[in-house]
């Protein structure tokens, strides 16, 4: 399978334009993480960017960076720490979850729109994208946004990248805005609620002027699993954090357990652990002969969501983020059976509104099924005249989001 | 001069046949046709630029929207949507052979959630109406254009609106989780809704700040949320501007991110405080604003650290307030500025630049050289906190010729700001104003991949055209053949 290395931005464009003159579709993958998430590319022909690297530029009191597209993230987390910054919403490592090897890059996290427990508070990966550069699949080179933090000059076409997975332009050089790390975390552990109960909590704390940055909910099975003593005692756990400067921390947390009831606290970096562990999705690994989904349900929906899953199938595990918003699935890939048990998800989740896509099993099912939830006809069209508009023969990572397109 | 498509001539031929249809989709007081009344609709808050729409529609149902979207597709009708007419870029300028489609009647708040903090509302609902509906649950809607109490949410979404908190609270962007829109062709779509992100391609995100050139927005589902607890203003003045631009540097570098930050500099800060008696540090070179936000413990914190960053770069006054009342006061002067501007001048033109803030000193240097050349003054305002500038071109449009000295001086503002980095608008929109300029911040490719994308929801041109790009497009074009540099680079395959 050929593979092709450009070293730069110009490089990669004169591959593309080649690409598409002989309708010779391409891979596109950086540090090769997150190949496993998606369909899998219809393409033998694989281009790696990962040579596109470096910071191009970071002005911390502009709260911008900007960088080559396959900048390492240990290196932008590097570079960012020593300003006592960070990208606030909160990126997780899905090495563990997908099974692969590699070196996350901000291209891959961008393009995915990852984003981790901090969303719930901060927004996602797409709300802090300024601005690129990027080549179609003619193989031109075209850029949009800007590189200051407030912009509406053209269209918003950062926020149709991120989440694109690479199907509409392969992106060069990104900007972000950055924000300043808190000072400290502290998080509440409440014990042994039920699942409506927790997620009626968590939504009155969402609710609260007390700035929660992270709203989880553990069942007794997927809590024992935590690496985070307090969190792995034996029974359900709520989870809430709250950051910031230090005598804000300590107040907000007082006020909260007052209000919904005193908890065990982790102190920073028990907090640190147990929200990676919550955005890595560990809780419900190892996935051997598992497969995993990710459900975005309208949030005071998701009690209701899971009973819904877990009625279906016994073996069905799952915790909340976000207040409900996110809730990770894993089910027995056997009891699953041949959909992935996508029409029991997918069933569930109309009732609720929302999506669901199918993270993690293996590639003949990831081919078979559905990932992404389907669209009605009339936005499916639409989906698929956007793609056309930048990659109108389908170059650039087809098949991923959808079958054709 | 900024010039408009030419009008389609067998459109205009056929008004009277097309108010009529209109009539049958819109039955009552929905379409407007006298002179008189139509008069009402023919400028934005731009108002250099008028033109009578060759109709007005006031819709009152998503299907008669549908309704009359289709009918212009068929019968190749222009269609401008309008708000409260609020835009400072002309976006809702009228077309001489189009439909001006006001969502006025819009006007219900369809759902308050707070188990899921969102609010649905028709798009005629004023940004402040939504504040007001959830404010006594608690919550509020965090954009705030200074423009709040008239300008509509639906305006908001195509203008992709900020306000003074947006560094802290963001953008409409940042708040908006769902809308339901209908395209040129008459199909509704329905685009994220109370959940988070979207399962596939963003379009909500493209949809916000399209400037009404892609859909007509008919609901929006915004996030509202629990207002701080407390909040202190401090008022500092400094001797020069680069010392409240550092000043507001070190402000972010030190961790804090306030939840409001304005500079204003001499002209604004003695307009100001001649009109509402704020208080104002009328010897210093700038003024700046800073409020704190949270709970109060919060608050005297963080208080206390700019006050002490603020010393150390050399303000010459320094005041935190001391009740919501004075606090109050503080803000007023920056809030009543352009008012307050307003009085020094019979007239007044407000740009929107936003730049890399470490560059303000040399911007203001040279928009005072350019004051010189263009004989005019100009006062700033600026939100410091994300760079975006407000000067205000003083101008008497009763002097012939002065209008158009303005308007140069600030494309020659615009022209600055990218230069030094940064870019035409920071929240008011290209609109026509800004659209001639485009050239400058984006090359033919980059605009050329801006205009297939209006081509995927609008193939006829029909919705908003003449406004944002500088040239029209042609769809069929782009779609079948790809042009690049005029020269055709690839012959058109069969898809993929
Ligand atoms: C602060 C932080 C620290 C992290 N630290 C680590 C860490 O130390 N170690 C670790 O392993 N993980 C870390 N991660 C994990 C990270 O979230 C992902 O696992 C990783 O980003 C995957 O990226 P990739 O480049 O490998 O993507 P790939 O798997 O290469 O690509 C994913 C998808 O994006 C597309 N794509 C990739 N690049 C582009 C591009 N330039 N333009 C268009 N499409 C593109 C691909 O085609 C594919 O569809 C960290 C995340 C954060 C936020
Ligand atoms: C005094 C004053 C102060 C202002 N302050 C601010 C400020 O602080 N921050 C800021 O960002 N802006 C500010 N503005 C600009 C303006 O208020 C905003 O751009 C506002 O969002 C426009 O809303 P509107 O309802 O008046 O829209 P309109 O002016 O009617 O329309 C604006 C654009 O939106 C489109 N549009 C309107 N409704 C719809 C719809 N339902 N579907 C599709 N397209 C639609 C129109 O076609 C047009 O392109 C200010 C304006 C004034 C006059």
């Amino acid at each position: 399978m050929p593979r092709f290395t450009p070293q730069n931005a110009a490089e990669a464009a004169e591959i593309i334009a080649r690409a598409a003159a002989g309708n010779q579709p391409l891979e596109i993958i950086a540090g090769a993480s997150k190949r496993a998430l998606g369909r899998p590319v219809a393409s033998n022909d694989v281009l790696d960017i990962s040579a596109l690297r470096g910071i191009i530029s970071y002005e911390p009191a502009e709260l911008v960076l900007s960088v080559h597209a396959a900048t390492p993230m240990s290196e932008i987390e590097a570079a960012l720490s020593e300003h006592q910054q960070m990208l606030a919403f909160e990126p997780p490592d899905w090495r563990g979850l997908l099974g692969s090897g590699g070196e996350p890059t901000l291209g891959g996290v961008v393009a995915c729109n990852q984003s981790g427990p901090r969303r719930v508070r901060a927004g996602a990966a797409r709300d802090y994208f300024l601005g690129f550069s990027a080549i179609n699949g003619w193989g031109e080179s075209w850029k949009a946004g800007g590189k200051v933090v407030k912009n509406v000059t053209g269209y918003d076409m950062s926020k149709l990248q991120a989440g694109a997975f690479g199907t509409l332009s392969v992106l060069t050089e990104i900007t972000l805005k950055v924000m300043p790390k808190p000072q400290t975390a502290t998080t509440i552990l409440l014990p042994s609620l039920a699942g409506e109960v927790a997620i009626a909590l968590l939504s009155q704390a969402l609710n609260t002027p007390y700035e929660i940055s992270g709203a989880a909910h553990l069942p007794a099975v997927v809590a024992r699993r935590s690496g985070v003593a307090a969190a792995a005692q034996g029974g359900a756990v709520t989870a809430l954090r709250l950051e910031g400067h230090a005598p804000s921390v300590a107040f907000r947390v007082e006020a909260a357990e007052v209000l919904l009831g005193r908890g065990e606290r982790l102190d920073a970096a028990q907090s640190a652990q147990f929200w990676r562990e919550v955005g890595e999705v560990s809780p419900l690994l190892p996935a051997e002969g598992r497969v995993i989904w990710r459900l975005c349900p309208t949030p005071s929906a998701a009690p209701e969501v899971l009973q819904g899953i877990s009625g279906a199938f016994a073996s069905a595990e799952a915790y909340y983020d976000w207040g409900g918003g996110l809730i990770w699935l894993s089910l027995d890939a056997a009891a699953a059976g041949p959909d992935a048990g996508a029409a029991a998800v997918r069933g569930a989740m109309a009732r609720a509104g929302g999506h669901a896509t199918l993270i993690a099993a293996p590639a003949a099912l990831r081919t078979a099924v559905p990932v992404f939830t389907p669209l009605p006809g009339p936005l499916e069209a639409l989906a698929r005249r956007v793609k056309q508009s930048f990659d109108l023969r389908g170059i650039l990572n087809p098949g991923r989001i959808q079958e054709g397109h | 001069m900024i010039l408009m498509p030419p009008p389609d001539q067998a459109v205009l031929a056929r008004r009277t046949q097309i108010v009529a249809d209109l009539r049958q989709i819109v039955p009552g007081d929905g379409v407007i046709d006298t002179e008189h009344e139509r008069r009402a609709f023919e400028c934005d808050g731009l108002t250099a630029y008028r033109q009578l729409p060759m109709v007005v529609v006031l819709p009152s149902t998503t299907a008669q929207i549908v309704g009359v979207l289709r009918y212009c597709t068929a019968h190749n009708v222009k269609v401008v949507p309008r708000g409260a007419g609020t835009s400072l870029s002309g976006g809702a300028l009228p077309l001489e052979d189009g439909v001006l489609l006001g969502l006025g009647k819009f006007k219900r708040i369809l759902e308050i959630d707070t188990a899921n903090r969102c609010v649905v509302v028709q798009p005629g609902v004023t940004n402040l109406g939504i504040t007001h509906a959830v404010q006594g649950l608690g919550l509020y809607y965090a954009p705030d254009p200074s423009s709040q109490i008239a300008c509509t949410i639906g305006g908001n979404v195509a203008e992709n609106s900020g306000g003074v908190h947006c560094l802290k609270y963001g953008l409409t962007t940042n708040n908006v989780i769902g809308i339901e829109m209908v395209t040129m062709d008459g199909e509704i779509l329905r685009l994220g809704g109370k959940h988070f992100d979207s399962g596939g391609l963003d379009l909500l995100g493209v949809m916000v700040g399209s400037e009404g050139l892609l859909g007509v927005v008919t609901e929006v589902t915004v996030r509202v949320l629990p207002p701080p607890p407390g909040a202190r203003a401090l008022m500092i003045g400094f001797p020069t501007v680069e010392g409240s631009a550092d000043c507001v540097a070190d402000i972010i570098a030190a961790g804090i991110i306030p939840g409001g930050m304005e500079i204003m500099d001499r002209l604004a800060v003695e307009a100001a405080e001649a009109f509402v008696h704020a208080g104002y540090p009328l010897e210093a070179a700038a003024l700046l604003i800073v409020e704190l936000d949270g709970v109060a413990v919060e608050v005297d914190h963080l208080v206390a650290l700019v006050e002490e960053i603020a010393q150390r770069h050399g303000a010459t006054s320094c005041r935190a307030s001391q009740s919501e009342a004075e606090r109050l006061l503080f803000w007023a002067g920056r809030k009543a500025a352009f008012p307050a501007v307003g009085r020094l001048s019979p007239d007044y033109y407000c740009m929107d630049g936003t730049i890399p803030r470490r560059r303000i000193g040399y911007v203001l240097a040279r928009i005072t050289q350019m004051e010189q050349v263009y004989g005019l003054r100009v006062a700033n305002v600026f939100h410091a906190g994300d760079g975006n500038l407000h000067p205000l071109i003083l101008y008497n449009a009763n002097i012939p010729g002065e209008l158009e000295r303005a308007e140069e001086f600030g494309n020659d503002i615009l022209r600055l700001c990218v230069e030094v980095g940064g870019v035409l608008t920071g929240e008011h929109g290209v609109g026509i104003e800004k659209r001639d300029l485009m050239g400058t911040m984006f090359n033919e490719t980059d605009l050329g991949q801006q205009q297939r994308l209006k081509c995927a929801f609008d193939p006829a041109s029909l919705l908003n055209p003449g406004k944002v790009f500088p040239q029209l497009c042609n769809c069929a074009e782009l779609g079948r053949v790809h042009v690049h540099g005029g020269q055709t680079r690839f012959p058109e395959l069969p898809r993929f």
